[in-house]
């Protein structure tokens, strides 16, 4: 037969399929070619290539840009997994270069400086999918209107604290629920209450779900979060700062897996988590000077 | 009516199970080896091999699923699926191993990283064709004499078997369970009078 002309990349169905491949996973960060190795090893699904974790973000201050390319391709040749990197916030310029560097998902993420205070990234054009991040359904839409094809909680990442990234899986849940049991006629003045598109909006009321994969990221730091955030509605976990800022990465990072799959197996859960040895130090939210869940709108 | 175990340990279970159910299939999630009793075939989803592999053995399902395996309980494996039966793993870990039930070499990724993803009609050798998704997708190099091809794909380098079968191990390098077209599903368990 001859080579067949209906081919074609970069398909949403292509581009959320890779998403719908990781749930039940754990993607974590890593800022060198050791890290991503020994997340590979652990079980990880994918790796977040980035310079330095959100914690160090944190605590250096300054201006947080995409990663040097020459880091990434180091990462990218030594682990089979799939490897993201992430872009600032409207910085579409990035999200070409890391394009050409056939990483296999970009992060549009509050984590590094926003580029843009207005505009995200158009991501339609794109061969490569995205993933952002969201406090609220009407966020989420949004980044799912602009071509994002996995969402992600935003939580505040480089605390070690989940209580944010709680807050934002109840909020997109509790919102779901109130469009699924919303009167028809209700659906355009919610639309316009969300500041989402009425298409995604009538979408969600209808299936009950979002139109892509819904993930958690921003203060995981232990086992028992993991399955914290599995049982509120989480496809999958984002781990930061949570591994490589713990006493011993190699096992956290081996239990955070166990309990991302058994999530609804206590008796496993307390299992891994048993002699871990200390979880990242952390930080209360209240008591931070800069909130990154609040970059992006 | 027999049970049907979908392997939950990481992946695309959910579309798995809704495929499986809309046949009218019983589903069971495997997640530890006493799920395995009450089966009477599996399907591995797709998902990421590393991952999958990792946490086959860390929950004790790999010893007595090779021995199911050796039994000739049917399995269908779909991507990463693909990868975890197939008997020779290229582009792997340096510690790679597999089940070795079906009788292929697969190159990992052998369609390239998740930009050169791609959609395209799957043409079936008994006729006509099914649309196929293929996201960081194994590719087949090599078959045995005993693998039967069922559907092929052509990415310009000539027809390359992309939906085989090995006795009781079936396999696509695609996934079936993304799309709404049931026919992988429904010739696996109709073959094997699990419906």
């Amino acid at each position: 037969m001859s080579v067949n002309e209906n081919s074609t990349v970069g398909t949403a169905r292509v581009k959320r399929g890779l998403a719908d491949m990781l749930r039940g996973g754990v993607i974590m960060d890593v800022v060198n070619p050791e890290q991503a190795k020994i997340a590979e090893d652990a079980g990880a699904v994918a790796v977040m290539a980035l310079e330095r974790v959100p914690s160090d973000i944190r605590r250096d201050g300054g201006v947080a840009r995409m990663s040097d390319p020459q880091m990434i391709r180091e990462i990218q040749e030594t682990v089979t997994i799939p490897v993201m990197a992430k872009a600032r916030i409207g910085h579409f310029a990035e999200a070409q270069i890391l394009q050409s560097l056939d990483v296999d998902y970009i992060d549009e993420s509050e984590v590094l400086t926003p580029a843009d205070e207005t505009n995200h990234i158009d991501k339609w054009p794109f061969t490569v999918p995205f993933v952002c991040g969201a406090t609220n359904l009407g966020e989420a839409l949004r980044r799912i209107g602009e071509g994002a094809c996995m969402i992600r909680s935003k939580g505040e990442a480089g605390t070690g604290n989940i209580v944010e990234a709680v807050r934002h899986l109840r909020t997109i849940n509790e919102q779901m629920r109130r469009l699924r049991a919303a009167d028809e006629a209700e659906l355009y003045a919610l639309a316009k209450d969300l500041q989402a598109p009425l298409p995604l909006v009538l979408e969600v009321a209808q299936t009950g779900a979002l139109p892509v994969p819904l993930f958690c990221a921003g203060g995981i730091a232990t086992p028992a979060d993991a399955s914290l955030v599995m049982q509120l509605g989480a496809e999958a976990v984002f781990v930061g700062s949570g591994i490589f800022k713990s006493e011993d990465p190699n096992r956290m990072a081996r239990a955070i897996v166990e309990a991302t799959t058994h999530f609804r197996d206590p008796s496993i859960v307390a299992k891994v988590s048993t002699g871990l040895g200390a979880a990242m130090r952390g930080a209360e939210t209240a008591s931070l000077e800069q909130r990154l869940a609040e970059r992006g709108w | 009516m027999p049970a049907i175990g979908v392997l939950a340990l990481q992946g695309d279970v959910r579309e798995h199970r809704a495929t499986l159910e809309g046949l009218g299939a019983r589903v069971v999630e495997v997640r530890s080896p006493r799920d395995l009793d009450v089966i009477a075939g599996l399907v591995i989803p797709g998902g990421e091999s590393t991952a999958i592999l990792h946490l086959l053995v860390t929950s004790g399902v790999r010893a007595p699923l090779q021995e199911r395996l050796n039994d000739g309980m049917p399995v269908l494996g779909t991507c990463a699926g693909m990868i975890v039966m197939a008997r020779h793993v290229r582009d792997g870990r340096s510690d790679q191993w597999s089940f070795g039930s079906l009788d292929v070499t697969v190159r990992r990724n052998g369609y390239g990283r998740q930009v050169a993803s791609f959609e395209a009609d799957v043409a079936l050798s008994s006729g006509g064709s099914i649309p196929g998704v293929f996201i960081r997708a194994p590719r087949i190099e090599e078959w045995g004499s005993g693998v039967e091809v069922l559907g092929t794909c052509n990415r310009g380098d000539g027809d390359a078997p992309v939906w085989v079968r090995d006795g009781s191990v079936w396999a696509c390098s695609f996934h079936p369970e993304l799309t709404a077209d049931q026919t992988v599903h429904r010739t696996f368990l109709a073959a094997h009078g699990l419906l």
